[in-house]
Formats: C-alpha cells, structure tokens, sequence
C-alpha cells in the first residue's frame, strides 16, 4: 500500500484559483496549516470522526493524544504561553466539550490564546438531545472571548480564520469553534483570510501619545516611583521585556510583579523587587503601599495582588496601562489610564523619557526611597532555615532552591508549570525566573491538575529543553492520567512533588480561618508516586530527608526520560509572607509566631 | 470619583450589535454573570440591511458601575458601540404598553375617559373589555396602568424603553 496516495496536499494555494472539492474536515485541516498550526492536542469521538480521519491523512499537523480533554487546553495554555503562538485543541462533542470548560475559563482568566475545535451533532440533529449533543456554545460563551456555531460548510473557512485572529490579536484569549458533523464530511469552499475578519471587532493596540505624555511627566515627578508589572507583558511577547527592562535601567525605578508576570524581569537584577501580592515579598508589599507614583504595566489589580482595596496603595499617583478598556478603573481608580499593547506603551515610554527635560516637575532624586526599600530587604522575607543534618525532614522551600540551583547549572533552557497551592507559591517565590515565557501557573482561575497538562504542552513546544512541573501530590492526582501521554510520546518531563500529604493550602487556611479543623484536607490514601511512576514507564525517585535530596534532584536531572520526584517534605510547612485577607499591605503576617486574629470582614473573603 | 456621585442612577445603555447567533445571549449572559440588573430590554434590527441591531437595557447602577458595564459590552466581540444615558445626558425614551381592561357600566366609561387624557388608544374592543394601546415615558405608563388597576385593569405588555440621544448626537 502506498501511504502517500493517501495524503492530502493541505499547503496554501493562491486563494480563488483552486477548484479543488474539499470536505469540511479538509477546509479546516487547510486553514489550521494556513494559520501556522504544527501541533493539536485532543481526543477523538464520534463527532470529530472525520476530522480525525483527515488527520490521518496528512503530514503538515501533528496530533497529540491526551487522556482527559481538560489537559488538552491545559497543554495547549502552556505550548501558547511558551512559544507566543496560539495553542490549538480538538475536541468532540457533548462530554468532550464538557470537560474543556476548566481549561478554556483558565485561558479567559490568564489571557491565553487557545483556538478549541468541538465536534458537534449534525446540524437537522442540533436541539433533539441527540447521542452527545450539548449546547456548547451556550455552555461555553462565558468561558471563552468568543465562540462560534458553524452552520453552513461556507462558514468554515472564514469561521476559523477569524477565530485565530481573535484569540491571538488585543487581549488574547481563548476561542471555541463548534463544529457540527455533517459539515465536516460534506463538501466546502475554502476561503483565504478576510482582510477585515470582524466588522465590530477592532482592539486598540497603539496608545495615544498624550496619555503616554501625562504618565511620563508623572514618572519624572516621582519621589517615590514603583512599576507593578503582570502578565500582559508576557502576552506581549519577549520584545516588550526586552523594552520594559530598558525602561527600569533608565528610569532607576524599583520593579515588582504579579505572580503572571514574573520572568519579564530577572529575578536576580538589584532593582526588581520579587512578585507582590498575598504571598509577595515585604519590600514589594511595602513599596506598593508606599509609593507616591504606581506605573501598572499589563497588570489588573487581582485582589490578590490588592489585599484590603480601601488600603492599597493609598497615597500613590496611579498609572495604568492596559491592552482591555474595560481593566482600567474596574478595581481601583487610576488617575492616568493607557489603552495599548504593553510593548508599545513601554516603548513609547521610552521616547517620551528621552525627549522630555528631567526637570519637568522636580528632579527625580530616589536615592532615598532606594535606601527604604533597601532596609526592608534586610528583613529577608523570603528566609527559612533548613537544618542540614543528613536525616532532617526537608523544608519545601529549601527543595526549590536547590532544584532552581541545580537545574541552572545544567545550563538548559527550562520551562517550569505549576499546579496550585503552596508549592506554586514557593515556586513563584523560590525559583528565579531570567526570562518571560518560562514560567506556567494558573493564575487567575487557581486550577488545580494545571501542572502536569501545561508540562506535556511545554515539552511538545520545546523537545530539547527541561521541563519541570513544581507540584503537589494532591493537585497532580486531578490530572495523573497525563502521565499516559508523556509516557506515549516519550516527554523527558520532570514532576516535581513536594509532597506534605496534604492540600497544604486549604490546611494553612484552615490554620487561619477555622482553628485547625483539618475538615478533608489531609491527602489520604496516596498512591506510592515511585511505582506509579514505573508503571507509567518512567522513573519514580523518592526523597525523604535532606541527606538525599541533591541525589535525587541530580538523577532526575540527569535522566534522559520522565521522572517522577516524590519529595517529603514537612507536613505542617506554611507559606509566608502572607497578607491576611482583609489586611493591608503593611500588615503582612512574616512568619507563623505572627498570627493576628482576622477580622471577621477578612474571613468571607476568599 | 467622589462619594457623592455613588449613589445609584437609572440608565439606558443603548449597544449596536453586529446581527449574529447568539449576539443578544452574550449581552445579556454579561449583566447576569457579573451582577448587573436588567429592568427592561428591546431588541430590534435597525439598519436597512438588517445587519446590525440596537438592544437598550434599563438598568439602575452607580455611575462607576455603569462605567464598568460601558467597558465590558464593549469589549464583546459583536458590539459595535455602546451609549450610556442617564438623566444627566439628553435623551429621549419611550416605550409602549398594551393595557387591557376588562369592564362594564361606569368603570368603563371611566377607563376610556382616562385613556382620552392619556392619549391612550383603544386598538380593541368588546362588550366587556378594551385594549389600550399608550406611547411614552415609563413613569406615564406606569401612571396609567396605576389609574387602570381600580377600574378593571386584568392584563399588561409593555415593550421596555427605547432610547436615543437628543439633538445631533449620534450612538
């Protein structure tokens, strides 16, 4: 049998000239190729059937084969948030679509670009309850920055053009296209790109030179200055952290970013701050209490970022600059707001630095606000101390370090997901980013099982870099059957697992909020994650004292495959500093002996 | 932002849509899924080719509020612009009402002799009823329907507020 009698040409051809009869599923296998797509993550089912036999018979599109479709768009968040392209998933209907919701709220809330195709019954089906049929755009529309019912075949092409234009252009963000299956087997035109894909939709990327005027002349006033930086610099790709570190060495101003954020800056250059927020640094809390200028970039004031709103930075000056309208004064009033892409807003930052007096106002002096900063520094909010004594029980803190330590003197590239809890704190504390796009967490919606997904979609992006996914062993078990995949497209990933035998967060909580009543948090009945590990065809390592955890770190590291790292650590470890809730920043709690009673306001906060 | 200017005002927010599945659904699913209130709500094409409709929901918001509704349904893909009016800005609003009473003897003359003041027209009538058709203000409807209730009132449709800028201003 010759295989390539059964390929498909998909290349783009001169638009209008080809006459060829494609099916519906060939249309769209045809656009995906035109919009740059190289890999797919999905699921296969009824519905999708004759996409996947289109699949089948090309070469230009890779599939990869997840085990549960809410790690399809999890993989696909962190192969966009890796590489700036736009993730691609393929679904099939009723259940399949289901189980992406998670994943596509999770892109919406982090501003990813993700494109998810979903099966659908066939049109004269559509409203019987048909075998898997769901109302998935109607399920999906608060989920997604749009969606779409495809109900003509002459829809498709144009449909799936405009549906990657919209998930990657303005606030990028995830897009469901609802495929209905006789369309995909019925015959179709194929369509180039429209030149104007939507006629109501027109981001605004480029700010107005006179706002960025306004925010300058703030800037060059500023005693007290701080840049609060998120992830809409990552968003904006690797040139607007390129820009926005130029912006911080000429301005001298002290830097501090969202959990979403970090990497736009390296961790270790002297003026950034590390991350702010609940469990931020004490210089940026008290920096962004303190300043009398406040320059958000790309940030949108998430309340775990603000603490207490009526005391969030209440004397500063703030400037805010978004790609969304609709983030600026939503939750805090700003005094200049700044509609743009970050990288152009930084950008023209710059100019405008360069071409005003730098005396417009007062001559900046921040000598003084950098010797404040310096001594809240000293209180090394960030310390632990590990006692090192070879049979001591591991402090999860001390497990990053060394891991961080440990896999930069390898030298590799490294990408690094998070699941959610305390670990993803730790991480964001303990494990210095130098670049943007390394860093894959789930910020705003908090999913748990992110981590193991993101790691495969990361490893798919970049085969020869170091993947790890920092983990705990509660989240990881939400989306252990990934382990499946890395095992079938042999991914080197590395989990993780600082293991406290319980969902440490919601315990820590509990701690503050419900004196100790452990109420389900304790992580009962867990798997052995070293034999779990080998039955998955990888290697399962265990560290239960500091006397093994290099060895462990070094052989994970060292090993050609995937690995699963099951580290002990202390069970009753909190994550600290932490704001309260209901507290300001300038009331942050520094460490367990510091408990102040919460007030009854902070406890119905989240 | 003031203290002051907090307290809640009522709105008509008037949004051109691009005429597509689902369009009104999103509108709509935005107010529900972020707390905002909906009092009533029209929805017609208004453009010769049918492309584009106007939807104008009443609402009673803070002026932050409203501010924050403008920017999040304009950030909806098939929004093409949006207006806020409040008392504040010059509008105009009307809406229309059917009324129907049911009535005989002296509460039905009473009925039409009120509905004359009003400039309400009957479009139906029978030996025991009248339907009242009534164009206006939602406070002169609600005026209506309020003097209508002693005499027989037994039914009402309205269509909810349409809205549009006084003078040249255009949405």
């Amino acid at each position: 049998m010759n295989a390539a009698s059964h390929q498909t040409d998909l290349k783009p051809q001169t638009a209008g000239t080809d006459t060829t009869v494609l099916s519906g599923a060939e249309v769209l296998l045809r656009v995906l190729v035109e919009q740059g797509v190289e890999v797919i993550f999905g699921y296969p089912g009824g519905a999708v059937l004759p996409i996947y036999d289109a699949i089948f018979r090309q070469n230009a599109i890779r599939h990869v084969l997840v085990r549960h479709e809410q790690a399809a768009v999890h993989a696909a968040e962190a192969y966009a948030r890796s590489t700036g392209k736009v993730g691609v998933v393929l679904v099939t209907s009723g259940p399949g679509a289901t189980n992406t919701v998670t994943g596509l709220l999770d892109a919406m809330l982090d501003s990813i670009p993700v494109v998810c195709f979903s099966g659908q019954v066939g049109v004269p089906l559509i409203g019987t309850d048909a075998f898997q049929e769901a109302d998935t755009t109607g399920i999906t529309r608060p989920a997604t920055k749009y969606n779409y019912l495809v109900r003509r075949a002459d829809e498709i092409a144009p449909s799936v053009h405009e549906a990657f234009h919209i998930a990657r252009s303005g606030r990028p963000g995830p897009v469901l296209v609802d495929l209905p299956k006789n369309l995909m087997v019925g015959p179709a035109p194929y369509v180039a790109p429209p030149r104007t894909p939507h006629p109501s939709y027109h981001p605004q990327t480029e700010p107005g030179r006179d706002v960025i005027a306004r925010a300058v002349a703030a800037m060059k006033g500023a005693r007290r200055p701080l840049f609060y930086t998120g992830g809409g610099i990552i968003n904006a790709g690797p040139g607007a952290s390129t820009a926005l570190r130029r912006l911080v060495e000429k301005t001298g101003f002290p830097c501090t970013s969202t959990l979403m954020g970090l990497g736009a800056m390296p961790a270790g250059d002297r003026r950034f701050l590390g991350m702010l927020g609940m469990h931020g640094t004490y210089e940026a809390n008290m920096a962004t209490h303190d300043c009398d200028v406040l320059i958000a970039l790309g940030s949108r004031f998430d309340d775990r970022v603000t603490g207490r709103l009526d005391a969030f930075s209440p004397g500063s000056f703030k400037i805010h600059a978004d790609i969304d309208p609709s983030q600026i004064n939503k939750i805090v009033r700003v005094d200049v707001g700044v509609v743009g892409d970050a990288r152009r807003v930084i950008e023209m930052m710059l100019e405008e630095w360069d071409c005003t007096p730098a005396n417009t106002r007062q001559p900046i002096d921040v000598a003084q606000w950098w010797h404040q900063i310096n001594e809240w520094r000293k209180i090394d909010s960030l310390g632990f101390s590990q006692d090192m004594a070879p049979d001591a029980i591991i402090r999860p803190q001390y497990a990053i370090r060394r891991l961080h330590e440990m896999a930069t003197a390898t030298g590799r590239d490294t990408y690094v997901s998070t699941e959610v809890g305390q670990h993803q704190m730790w991480a964001a504390q303990h494990f210095g980013f130098d670049k943007p796009n390394r860093w894959l967490t789930s910020g705003g919606l908090g999913t748990m099982g992110y981590g193991l997904p993101a790691a495969v979609g990361a490893q798919v992006a970049h085969p020869d870099a170091l993947v790890i996914d920092i983990a705990g062993e509660a989240s990881t078990l939400m989306n252990i059957q990934e382990l499946s995949t890395i095992a079938q497209y042999r991914l080197p990933v590395k989990v993780f697992i600082l293991n406290n035998q319980y969902m440490g967060m919601v315990r820590q909580w509990q701690e503050l909020l419900h004196e100790s009543r452990y109420s389900e948090s304790y992580s009962a009945a867990l798997p052995d994650f070293v034999r779990l590990a080998e039955s998955f065809h990888g290697r399962g390592l265990r560290a239960t004292c500091v006397g093994e955890l290099d060895g462990v770190i070094a052989e994970m590291l060292a090993h050609p495959g995937p690995v699963v790292a099951d580290i002990c650590v202390a069970q009753d470890e909190n994550c600290y500093p932490m704001i309260p809730s209901g507290a300001a920043h300038n009331q942050m709690l520094l460490g367990p002996d510091q408990d102040d009673e919460i007030s009854a306001e902070g406890r119905m906060l989240v | 932002m003031t203290t002051q200017q907090e307290s809640p005002v009522s709105a008509v927010i008037s949004i051109q849509v691009e005429n597509e599945s689902g369009a009104l659904a999103r509108v709509i699913g935005l107010f529900s899924g972020r707390g905002y209130n909906i009092e009533s709500l029209t929805v017609a094409p208004v453009d010769e080719t049918g492309r584009q409709s106007r939807i104008n929901i009443v609402t009673t918001a803070t002026p932050r509020v409203l501010e924050q509704i403008r920017a999040q349904v304009e950030r909806l893909v098939p929004v093409y612009r949006v207006s806020v009016m409040t008392a504040a800005d010059p509008h105009v609003a009307r809406e229309m009402a059917l009324v129907k009473v049911i009535a005989s003897g002296e509460r039905r003359a009473d009925a039409l002799r009120i509905a004359q003041a009003f400039r309400a027209h009957p479009v139906d009538a029978s030996a025991t009823s009248f339907v009242f058709e009534l164009t206006g203000a939602t406070d002169k409807l609600d005026a209506f329907i309020d003097l209508m209730r002693p005499l027989g009132l037994a039914e009402v449709s309205r269509t909810g507020v349409a809205a549009i800028a006084r003078g040249a201003a255009i949405l």
